[in-house]
């Protein structure tokens, strides 16, 4: 991970001047869909710099030590080892980005990518995932918790009721008390964007959550209606490229929920490297939060080597 | 190994061959904006992520040229026509050089051959009903979207234009325009019954958007039933070739749309065949004002979309981020080769060094390549010659002091290309600023309030579009509407749809290309026949420059006759009545204190009247000027009581008006009685229409509205025929003020009088002075100074067939808006010829404003 965001002081004035207009945002999100594209080797790279930077995630009901266990397998080896070596990237350490699990399964992941050999972070969802509806001090306390089991990384929701409300200098407040709870665990906070209203709430609540310490700033928690999409993105790193130039801090993005498609990966890249440059294509300032994906990408990759399509059946599952 | 040294061998040459000027070459990027990465490893790539080539295979494009030959004629009545001995011309692909196919250099006799093809269609094509041409519209709409690719990929090879754009926006605006248009046609019937079509329609249209520009002319000129001969740009031949075959597959009849290529000289000729009825250009204003003169006085429809230099407004209380990228679509769309581009910022100071700080980043970020490739943002420009004029604007920018920013990638290697470039540090004095360089070129400049923004922004001869970028409603609409533009966009640029009407004010042109509005460019009055004027030749310099040459007004030379009146059984003479000219809402004496006579049939002088000149022109149109916006802004409906007020207080003089009419000229009282009531109708109906012809809003693929407003257009002369000379004038006054604007008006030469006991109707009908003007005097004298005026936006002429062309020539010069009768006489009674929708079009410019809307999100 890059530095830590040692956060700042609230800023209420840069608050209040925030303007988003959302039709132009949409028309660029539309233009960055189709302003950019990669071919042949350069898709598989670039697919294969994606796979970097996902978090592998599981966030169900019926989660267990087995379903953990076989995606953190995945995670150490997200693309078949043969397919790696014919384009001469099997020495390359090409693992998944993160596991992202529920506080009660980080000791499973923990152990699992232990017994596989692999250094990837756990990352723990915290503060009353999804909704964030749970008394400040259980939100700690969860927080606290994560930390103990061995979470390295800590997705916290914000609590949306603040954002609505236009509570600005309480919701700074809780999140720079998790910040602090945190301790050395990367804190990504999750906006729940879905629930905020408006892009223009969206870029305010993005500020304040790295004005109050965020090492990222993560869309969604993949339960709202609307989770990771385009213009959402873009008005949050447009919040990271302005609170970069004013503060020079280099804060991350995770897009999550609802990313399926190696292509869609592609765009996020690219969005990346022509919002904020190319130092956000990495794991330590990019990551993607999802599930499915990563099968969908391990079949391009297969179709890049092979020329076949594969079945489901010729890539193990996460 | 081997590919990295090439890699690096790469890297060499690609700095030596870095473009002189270019200081801080970034390596990291070369590759990207080389599409050289063929050496490239996956692992090479995983490290660097750089964007590799994504080219566009142009198989289909080049597969077409070969089934030509690669060697392509005219096609006219449906079919190639290659005559022999025509010198030929060489396309060339702009990004790489490459030949693509010669077409012909065409001579008078295609011209001939085309029109004369076109001319016979049009005998069928106008008669056919309505549904049967919208369905021949609406075939081509078809039958164009199934070769859409090839017509785009077409358009990038022969223009240069990146291939997203041409499959993303040229292609898909021009099957919108062919089903929008379809639906003009069935509608034509319905929507446009008291009008019908011109004839033979030339169209020239530039190389920008070859085939989106062309099909904007085609379309409107074949759904109100014309047929068209078209000839595209030098440079850009190809796609408007294939589009005729395309045309003829999809079954329309041989001659309704023919094309011939040629020079600009052979554009002309085809302009000034006596075949074509209408003219419609897009280009240059200079050649907008050479076509201008060359069909003065001929009868010709013309419209003209010119050239902008259209401001770009960005406000304290914008999103800057979206600013930004609202200038990548307004400055670095098509190499900034656009019309419209938004090439003047305008920031206010407040925000000037956060915008420009998040411009250049961005613009570092700009990718020019390959038109073909599917990831460049920018392409090549279509000539050496464009290269040329937009290296000299930037370097004599530079000389002067300018800071001129760049973005450090070096430019392909080879082929057609100019880096995005903003200037700073330049000022309204500037020739960067003032002239339109249609290339990748902003200027930018700061303000310090909404006023000054608003004068800064309207301080050119142009006037095509304009965008202003603000969260602030109140703010977006009053700089809408006070920016003396065609098309206004709130919170974007170049947005453009077949619905909604494009083209200019001032010296961008005249006339509109879409929306019901851009129809009536190819229509005349239902009641109206083809004008074919024989001026013979007029000299312009001379023409009507001499001050009182006529009729010399010295006392003796004619027979006066005394009005007296009866007084206690004896004749005495009437209080002598003297009238003066009448501007800013008094009577002035003439400056040259000349009078000229009037005479009653019999030839006695009935009443002398000041013989006005050019300075009692130039102070009529100063008095114009002072009340036009205030008039403008005025509610409709208070413009429209001071009319039916001038309407009573008309009445209340009904009889004497009469008397005076009937002893002037000659005639009946009934007959004088009935042409003073049907002026009083007259100001009854325009005054019906203050309040009922502002606009409507178009349908428009936009999420929000697109606005039509019908302006004024400011100050209107007008020199009245002298034919009714009383509901002559009040015809032709009362439309143009009813919808806002200021006029001058020369009443008629002969019998000015009626116009002139007028005075007092205004006066006691609360109109404000200085909205209605009279000069009295040699109409075609007077005319000369209001035409030659800069700054009167409209001409309307009736007069004579030699001061019609005059008027048309003359206009050129600021590309004023004419109306002229070319010497013919109407019917002033009849409510068609008196009083139809053609004076509302005459009395209004269209303004379309773009206002996008949404913030509602998710929950």
């Amino acid at each position: 991970m890059s530095a830590r965001n040692p956060g700042t002081d609230l800023d209420l004035g840069w608050i209040s001047r925030v303007q988003v207009n959302q039709p132009a945002v949409l028309r660029r999100a539309e233009q960055i869909q189709t302003r950019r594209t990669v071919k042949k080797d350069w898709q598989a790279a670039w697919l294969l710099r994606a796979v970097t930077c996902i978090d592998l995630t599981t966030l169900s009901g019926d989660d267990t030590a087995s379903n953990v266990h076989r995606l953190c397998f995945k995670a150490k080896h997200p693309i078949r080892e043969d397919l790696l070596r014919a384009m001469n990237m099997h020495d390359q350490g090409i693992t998944a980005g993160a596991i992202c699990v529920y506080p009660a399964r980080v000791c499973d992941a923990v152990q699992a990518l232990k017994a596989v050999g692999c250094k990837i972070p756990v990352a723990s969802v915290a503060t009353g995932f999804p909704a964030g509806q749970t008394h400040l001090k259980t939100r700690l306390e969860e927080v606290r918790l994560a930390v103990e089991d061995g979470a390295s990384e800590i997705d916290i929701v914000i609590n949306r009721t603040l954002v609505l409300t236009g509570q600005w200098e309480a919701l700074y407040d809780e999140i720079c008390q998790f910040h602090k709870t945190c301790g050395e665990a990367h804190m990504k906070t999750i906006l729940g964007t879905g629930d905020l209203g408006s892009l223009t709430n969206i870029y305010k609540a993005s500020l304040v959550a790295m004005m109050a310490g965020s090492d990222f700033i993560k869309t969604s928690t993949g339960k709202e209606s609307v989770n990771a999409t385009f213009p959402v993105a873009l008005v949050m790193v447009r919040a990271i490229r302005d609170f970069h130039r004013k503060t020079g801090i280099k804060v991350g993005f995770k897009p999550a929920g609802g990313i399926r498609s190696a292509k869609e990966a592609l765009t996020w890249l690219s969005l990346m490297k022509e919002e904020l440059g190319a130092d956000w294509l990495k794991p330590d300032l990019f990551r993607l939060g999802a599930s499915s994906l990563l099968g969908d990408i391990e079949r391009q990759i297969y179709h890049h080597v092979t020329g076949r399509y594969a079945a489901h059946h010729d890539l193990p599952m996460a | 190994m081997e590919d990295k040294k090439r890699k690096k061998q790469k890297e060499k040459e690609t700095a030596r061959d870095r473009a002189p000027g270019e200081r801080h070459p970034a390596p990291q990027l070369m590759a990207a904006s080389m599409g050289t990465g063929e050496a490239a490893s996956v692992r090479d790539i995983f490290s660097s992520m750089q964007y590799g080539p994504a080219p566009e295979t142009p198989s289909i494009a080049q597969a077409w040229l070969s089934a030509h030959g690669r060697s392509l004629g005219h096609f006219v009545d449906g079919k190639w026509l290659k005559p022999e001995g025509r010198l030929t011309y060489t396309t060339k692909n702009p990004a790489t050089g490459e030949s693509l196919a010669t077409t012909l250099q065409g001579e008078d006799e295609d011209v001939e051959t085309a029109v004369q093809a076109a001319r016979k269609a049009f005998e069928s094509w106008s008669q056919l009903p309505c549904h049967i041409r919208a369905r021949y519209l609406y075939s081509v709409a078809r039958t164009v979207q199934k070769h859409q690719r090839l017509l785009s990929v077409l358009e990038s090879l022969d223009n240069g234009k990146p291939i997203r754009e041409s499959r993303d926006c040229d292609v898909p605006l021009v099957v919108r325009h062919f089903y929008h248009h379809a639906g003009w046609a069935q509608l034509r019937d319905i929507e446009m019954r008291d009008w019908k079509p011109l004839g033979v329609v030339a169209a020239i249209v530039p190389w920008n958007f070859p085939l989106m520009l062309l099909t904007w002319k085609i379309c409107p000129a074949l759904a109100m039933g014309n047929t068209v001969v078209l000839k595209p740009a030098t440079y850009t031949r190809l796609t408007a070739l294939l589009l005729a075959e395309i045309c003829a597959e999809a079954g329309l009849p041989p001659g309704v749309f023919n094309v011939v290529t040629g020079t600009g000289a052979f554009g002309s000729r085809l302009a000034m065949h006596p075949g074509v009825d209408k003219v419609a250009f897009t280009g240059s204003t200079e050649v907008g004002r050479t076509l201008r003169r060359a069909t003065a006085g001929t009868g010709k429809k013309l419209s003209l979309e010119l050239g902008g230099k259209s401001p770009f407004l960005v406000f304290d209380s914008a999103d800057l981020d979206s600013a930004v990228e609202g200038l990548v679509d307004a400055i670095w769309f098509n190499q900034g080769q656009v019309c419209s581009a938004g090439s003047r910022l305008l920031v206010q100071e407040s925000v000037t060094s956060d915008l420009i700080d998040r411009l250049k980043q961005r613009m570092g970020r700009l990718r020019l390549g390959d038109s073909l490739d599917k990831a460049v943002d920018m392409g090549a420009l279509v000539d050496e010659s464009q290269q040329k004029t937009i290296t000299e604007f930037v370097e004599e920018a530079r000389a002067e002091g300018a800071e001129v920013f760049q973005p450090s990638d070096p430019l392909p290697r080879k082929g057609l290309f100019y880096p995005p470039t903003l200037i700073t540090g330049v000022n309204s004095t500037s020739r960067c600023v003032r002239e339109e360089i249609f290339g990748p070129v902003l200027v930018a400049m700061s303000f310090r309030t909404p006023k000054e923004a608003i004068e800064l922004a309207n301080n050119t001869p142009y006037g095509l579009a304009a965008s202003v970028w603000t969260e602030n409603l109140p703010l977006a609409l009053e700089v809408a509407l006070s920016l003396k533009a065609g098309t206004v966009w709130v919170n974007g640029h170049n947005m453009f749809d077949a619905a909604a009407g494009f083209g200019g004010y001032k010296e961008s042109g005249f006339g509109r290309d879409g929306g019901k509005e851009g129809l009536y460019e190819y229509v005349r009055p239902a009641w109206e026949d083809p004008h074919h004027p024989n001026p013979g030749d007029v000299n312009y310099k001379t023409f009507a420059a001499s001050y009182g040459a006529q009729l010399p007004p010295v006392p003796s030379q004619k027979e006066v006759s005394q009005a007296m009146i009866r007084v206690q059984e004896a004749e005495i003479p009437s209080v002598d009545r003297t009238y003066k000219l009448y501007y800013a809402g008094a009577q002035k004496r003439p400056d040259a204190m000349y009078s000229r006579p009037i005479c009653n049939p019999s030839g006695k002088v009935v009443a002398y009247v000041a013989d006005g000149n050019r300075k009692d022109v130039r102070n009529a149109v100063e008095a114009a000027h002072k009340a036009a916006p205030g008039w403008g802004k005025r509610a409709a409906h208070n413009r429209a009581q001071i009319v039916y007020y001038m309407a009573e207080n008309l009445e209340l003089r009904r009889e004497e008006m009469a008397q005076r009419l009937s002893a002037l000229m000659g005639m009946p009282v009934p007959e004088a009685l009935r042409e003073v009531d049907a002026s009083i109708q007259r100001l009854f109906l325009w005054g019906a229409y203050c309040d009922k012809y502002g606009g409507t809003v178009q349908e428009t693929l936009l999420y929000g509205a697109t606005v039509l407003i019908r302006e004024p257009l400011g100050v209107v002369a007008i020199a009245c025929p002298d034919e009714s000379p009383l509901l002559g004038f009040v015809s032709l006054f009362a439309p143009a003020i009813v919808r806002g604007n200021a006029v001058v008006v020369i009443p008629s030469e002969k019998y000015p009088l009626p116009a002139l006991d007028f005075y007092q109707v205004f006066d006691t009908s609360d109109l404000p002075g200085g909205v209605v003007n009279i000069l009295t005097g040699a109409r075609d004298h007077l005319t000369k100074y209001l035409v030659e005026h800069q700054d009167v936006q409209a001409m309307w002429y009736f007069g004579s067939e030699q001061g019609s062309k005059f008027v048309e020539w003359s206009s050129a010069e600021n590309v004023k808006r004419t109306w002229v009768n070319y010497g013919a006489t109407r019917d002033w009674a009849d409510l068609h010829q008196g009083a139809g929708e053609e004076f509302l079009y005459h009395a209004t410019q269209c303004k379309n404003i773009w206002i996008p809307m949404g913030e509602i999100f998710a929950n």
